[in-house]
């Protein structure tokens, strides 16, 4: 284990997410190709792209659920490729959404939010739940402590997952595409859930197809393609007024 | 013809053929003669009680045995079999083959007599005990693969979403893997325990004193000695009422788990 060095808050010394020349392999096939990437203390990124652009693949590098094949990637000035690394411990402080949420299906509501806290943040019992509580309560979810997830529509399911990560008290939020499992009514819920979110100040990465969310909540659009970073800016200067024929071309089908 | 009748009447049909079948084989029996010697009522009396506080509940006993210690050790050679260390890939894999490859009897009799001479030791329980011994060495194997499936079958999204949360692999594998792992393998797992139920009656070939001995050589020892095949009978029967709830009992176990699917 090393020794953490936290930022204090409000300070932008330490971005909570900086990635240098970042390539990715899987076998032959190169999805990423030496990514510069970096998302500040409660900056909120949506990531944007094709499938196959390498978008969800980059996103997972940050915590690791992928094994950089070389670069760097840092959390909060820790690198986590370095073998050193408490690993488990960097994960604690980052939350992750995925596109098929991921509930652990033998287990309620409410175990799923407290088993990790008392797992890897060993809490005692009666914090776990307290903090669950008011973590369900936060996606308005709280008579549902009881229930399991399959009893959940997929809306709720993915809300749960929010509690859930957010459960640990994490610096950041990672999410893989959250609402493209979701039938279409049940996506705006999440994304309130996720704008609430932002609104506190949370620092997110998002990947995402939603373009509405992407504008009106991201700090910053970066537009992936073909295992690169074509463009980023504000939202609206890459959504509204793309340089590059390939942006254009994608926000042409998507929007 | 209207479709509803005709349904009706291949049925009626069908019911016929299998009424006419049962009746068959029971008419052309010999009930005469096989009823003095399979279904002879003073025999079986006499069976009782020890067929039951002996017989029964040796194999009752020798079963949950063979199965805890099958599954302990079944379940540590499919982690084994997961294992990235290569080695312990190997050590499982030629264990699994080389043990399911072997009849049950032959095990059970290289575990109570081969190996005592060969390393000069006493396995605990006497000769049923080192029988034991072989029959969850067999079972193991069996279970190893079994579990090994269940663990493989749970999606590795689960894993994704533990390890995403800080939770180290083994509590990983504990709270979130293995329980969805069994809940998968429920009913192949009750396959086995029914399989190592009838299986305990190889353990015969260790060699049993009176009070070791379960249903099947309890049985074999009655007809011997009365020259009657009723204790057969009897003890078959005994097989099913243990057999018959347990499947019931599992397929109970299964419906209650499935609201957590």
């Amino acid at each position: 284990m090393i020794p953490v060095a936290h930022a204090a808050p409000g300070t932008t010394a330490v971005p909570a997410i900086e990635i240098r020349a970042l390539c990715k392999n899987f076998g032959e096939n190169e999805v990423l190709k030496g990514i510069d990437f970096h998302v500040d203390q409660g900056e909120v990124v949506c990531v944007i792209g094709p499938s196959g652009s390498g978008k969800s693949t980059l996103l997972r590098c940050v915590n690791r659920l992928e094994e950089p094949t070389s670069g760097t990637v840092m959390v909060e000035g820790i690198d986590i490729t370095d073998r050193e690394t408490d690993l488990d411990d960097v994960r604690t402080r980052i939350g992750m959404v995925f596109q098929q949420f991921n509930l652990f299906p033998h287990l309620s509501v409410l175990k799923n939010l407290t088993l990790a806290q008392q797992r890897a943040k060993k809490r005692g019992r009666a914090e776990a739940v307290e903090v669950a509580r008011r973590n369900l309560a936060k996606v308005g979810l709280s008579e549902k402590a009881d229930a399991f997830p399959a009893q959940l529509s997929g809306g709720q399911q993915q809300r749960v997952a929010i509690a859930r990560a957010l459960s640990m008290d994490p610096d950041m939020m990672l999410f893989d595409e959250p609402t493209s499992a979701l039938d279409p009514e049940l996506v705006g819920d999440v994304l309130e859930v996720m704008k609430q979110l932002a609104r506190e100040g949370m620092t997110m990465m998002v990947v995402t197809h939603e373009m509405g969310f992407a504008r009106e909540v991201g700090d910053r659009v970066v537009f992936m393609d073909g295992g690169v970073v074509v463009e980023q800016g504000r939202p609206d200067d890459v959504l509204g007024d793309p340089q590059h024929e390939r942006t254009k071309l994608f926000l042409s089908k998507v929007l | 013809m209207k479709r509803s009748t005709r349904r009706r009447l291949t049925q009626g049909v069908l019911y016929a053929i299998f009424a006419a079948v049962i009746l068959f084989v029971l008419l052309s029996a010999d009930w005469g003669r096989i009823q003095p010697y399979f279904f002879n009522v003073d025999v079986a009396r006499a069976a009782f009680p020890e067929i039951l506080t002996i017989a029964a509940k040796n194999t009752i006993v020798y079963t949950a045995i063979a199965f805890v210690g099958g599954m302990l050790f079944g379940l540590l050679l499919a982690l084994m079999k997961l294992s990235p260390v290569l080695p312990y890939r190997w050590l499982a894999t030629g264990y699994i083959e080389l043990f399911r490859g072997l009849p049950a009897l032959l095990v059970i009799f290289g575990f109570a007599f081969a190996v005592p001479i060969a390393f000069q030791w006493q396995a605990p329980g006497g000769s049923v005990g080192a029988g034991l011994i072989g029959l969850i060495v067999v079972s193991a194997a069996y279970i190893a693969e079994t579990i090994r499936a269940g663990i493989e079958a749970v999606p590795k999204g689960q894993v994704e979403a533990a390890r995403s949360l800080g939770m180290g692999s083994t509590w990983t594998l504990v709270t979130v893997v293995l329980p969805q792992a069994f809940r998968i393998i429920t009913p192949p797992l009750t396959n086995e325990l029914v399989i190592l139920i009838k299986d305990t009656s190889l353990l015969f070939i260790a060699g049993m004193a009176i009070g070791d001995r379960e249903l099947t050589t309890f049985a074999r020892d009655s007809l011997t000695n009365s020259a009657n095949a009723t204790p057969l009978v009897v003890a078959a029967l005994l097989y099913l009422v243990i057999t018959l709830p347990l499947t019931q009992l599992v397929a109970k176990l299964e419906r209650h788990n499935k609201r957590g699917r």
